[in-house]
């Protein structure tokens, strides 16, 4: 066969009385030219080939053929149920033995009949009422969750929850100690930021002493706990997500179940009693932090240091001081429960995962962002 | 409820399998005998592993039940299922030893949870499981440090671990070398004999089918129930379903080497 020179690739229905007779010729490639379609595809299959002009032909050729008769095929049985409801082989006489060898591969298998046309992209009503029902399916999974959480604490203060103290050990090193850096950081510049924006403000009072009582008071009430809660979801969210959508892709929370331990006990026990413990702590550490970081830019802007400090502690209140470390708490379990949600709901593949981590940081971001305007707007009342 | 003189050590009746409206297989009805080793095969994807995942609980039927010794597993209370399930060892596909755990850990962990053994004695009991399947000096190792065949042999060990009476395997032999896939064979069969143990075991591997089990289930994908019950040996010479002989001899039907069954 000729391989440098390629004539273009054709096919043609001709019809002669009730007998269809299919005509290829030239060259079908995948890189080549696309093929050029003479005449109305019949409904029926073909009853031979003619293909003494048919060049060399890769996967395109055969493709084109098993549709057609996938086609017609589906036209000619009508509502067949199950797979020896099949239709006679189609001749493929005319066709070279190889091309018949590969179609006969095709076609041993009938198309499965469930498998393939799923009614997925039917009317926009039926899609609206999928949404809402996988709405509702999400709620009643936080509220079972929430749910279980409940009962679990119980029997965890009824001395009746299992699971081991180095996993809990393990997860408070995780969400502690190790997520210090990255809170330093974050507290510092954040106090730097404000002690910057309240300095440009307040000089043209001539009040930049005040800036002081704006870092501390701004760190203490919002800023530490919320940084530090959305760190804590960015960092110990997304892994708990990960850690145990993956153990439940790799059957190991089945394994769990039928040694009979309570997988909720635990994996999500523990995770839940480290993060509300650890939360306040570094809430604490992160409001000092940041107060450290507007010190530093008060300096720069001309205050001495003692009169910085002591202006510091006289913005600072118990109440206020506690207000954050109290809404620190909430968010802990917030970042756990919206991590471990995800886990163990997450589908059980590789790309599951990765969307159960996503959903979880936007769950725990959006649950912390939310639980703080709630608390702002009750402060508020209670004029706290 | 149904009424047998000498309970089978596992009945299933009547059982149906579905994951929502999409039905896996209907109208299941089989029992396992102790000291069984019950092998459930059938095509890929035609519901083997869902039906073990039922039969371990982890999956609740969509209709019918499965009794052990009598007594109805599907009706139980959580509480209750809790001691039906103890008495089970699972090994699951991909081992699913937990991968935060070593070897060691991961056996020793149902062991310290349900017994009062002293440490000492868990770890004797630990590396005298783990040479079982020929992982001893192994202890210290992580899942994801050794391969996957040892893996499954692991996961064989954990199910051992609490000297269970009924063990589930699902695949053990897909994946292994065929000594490997030998050795497991072997191991079966000297757990059934020494421990007295009913296994059952899916897969579709017809050496070790052939070789180890004394009773089988054949799933058929095209008609969505059973397709016959009995020893794999007779069922390859006398089972009247064709697909049954079909897939016992790989496709050969008597006195036919093609491989094509277009006509």
């Amino acid at each position: 066969m000729p391989v440098n020179q390629t004539s273009p690739p054709s096919a043609r229905w001709k019809r002669d009385g009730g007998r269809v007779v299919l005509e290829l010729a030239g060259d079908w490639r995948h890189d080549g030219p696309a093929p050029e379609i003479d005449g109305e595809p019949p409904d029926q299959a073909p009853e031979r080939y003619a293909t003494e002009t048919l060049g060399d032909f890769d996967s395109t050729l055969p493709a084109f053929i098993l549709a057609h008769l996938r086609r017609v095929a589906g036209q000619s049985s009508p509502g067949d149920g199950g797979a020896d409801s099949r239709a006679a082989t189609p001749s493929l006489a005319g066709l070279s033995p190889n091309l018949q060898g590969l179609l006969e591969l095709a076609l041993a298998v009938p198309e499965e009949s469930d498998a393939g046309r799923q009614p997925e992209h039917s009317s926009e009503i039926r899609k609206l009422g999928k949404v809402a029902i996988r709405v509702w399916a999400g709620l009643s999974s936080i509220a079972e969750f929430t749910g279980h959480s409940v009962l679990a604490l119980g029997r965890f203060f009824a001395g009746k929850a299992r699971f081991r103290a180095r996993d809990f050990a393990t997860v408070i090193q995780e969400c502690g100690p190790e997520a210090l850096p990255i809170v330093t950081l974050i507290s510092f510049l954040i106090g730097m930021i404000l002690a910057f924006v309240g300095n440009v403000q307040l000089a043209s009072f001539g009040a930049t002493i005040y800036v002081a009582d704006l870092v501390a008071i701004a760190m203490v009430r919002e800023m530490g706990v919320v940084m530090t809660a959305i760190i804590m979801s960015g960092r110990t969210g997304a892994a708990f997500a990960a850690h145990l959508g993956s153990m439940r892709a790799n059957e190991e929370i089945d394994a769990l179940k039928t040694f009979g331990f309570d997988p909720f006990d635990f994996l999500v026990l523990p995770r839940m009693l480290a993060l509300t413990l650890v939360m306040p702590l570094l809430t604490i550490y992160a409001n000092v932090v940041g107060i450290a970081g507007g010190m530093l830019v008060g300096v720069m802007a001309g205050i001495p240091p003692v009169l910085y400090w002591n202006e510091t502690l006289s913005a600072v209140s118990l109440t206020n001081a506690s207000l954050g470390v109290f809404k620190s708490v909430f968010f802990g379990i917030a970042i756990a429960m919206s991590g471990c949600l995800q886990g163990l709901h997450a589908a059980k593949s590789s790309a599951g995962v990765g969307e159960a981590t996503t959903r979880a940081v936007v769950s725990a971001i959006t649950a912390v962002v939310v639980i703080d305007s709630a608390f702002a707007a009750l402060f508020t009342v209670l004029d706290i | 409820m149904s009424q047998s003189q000498a309970p089978a050590k596992i009945a299933v009746r009547n059982l149906t399998m579905a994951y929502g409206s999409f039905v896996v297989m209907r109208d299941l009805n089989f029992e396992i005998a102790e000291k069984d080793i019950f092998v459930i095969m059938g095509g890929s994807g035609c519901g083997k592993s869902t039906l073990l995942r039922h039969l371990i609980g982890l999956r609740e039927p969509a209709q019918g039940s499965i009794l052990y010794e009598g007594e109805d597993f599907t009706a139980t209370d959580p509480g209750e299922r809790g001691a039906f399930i103890r008495r089970f060892g699972v090994m699951y596909q991909s081992g699913a030893l937990w991968s935060s755990l070593t070897l060691a850990e991961n056996l020793a962990l149902p062991l310290e949870e349900y017994t009062g053994l002293s440490p000492q004695a868990v770890r004797e009991l630990v590396s005298y499981k783990l040479s079982l399947v020929g992982l001893s000096g192994y202890e210290d190792y992580y899942p994801s440090q050794i391969s996957g065949g040892m893996n499954k042999r692991a996961g064989i060990a954990r199910s051992m671990a609490l000297d269970p009476d009924i063990f589930f395997l699902d695949e053990p032999g897909a994946g292994l070398d065929p000594l490997s896939s030998r050795r497991l064979d072997d191991l079966i069969l000297r757990l059934r004999d020494s421990l007295g143990s009913t296994i059952v075991i899916v897969t579709h591997e017809l050496a070790s089918i052939f070789a180890i089990a004394n009773n089988s289930l054949f799933l058929d994908t095209a008609t969505r129930t059973q397709g016959a019950v009995g020893n794999p040996i007779e069922l390859r010479e006398h089972s009247t379903n064709p697909a049954v002989r079909l897939f016992l001899r790989r496709g050969e039907e008597e006195n036919e080497t093609t491989s094509c069954p277009a006509r």
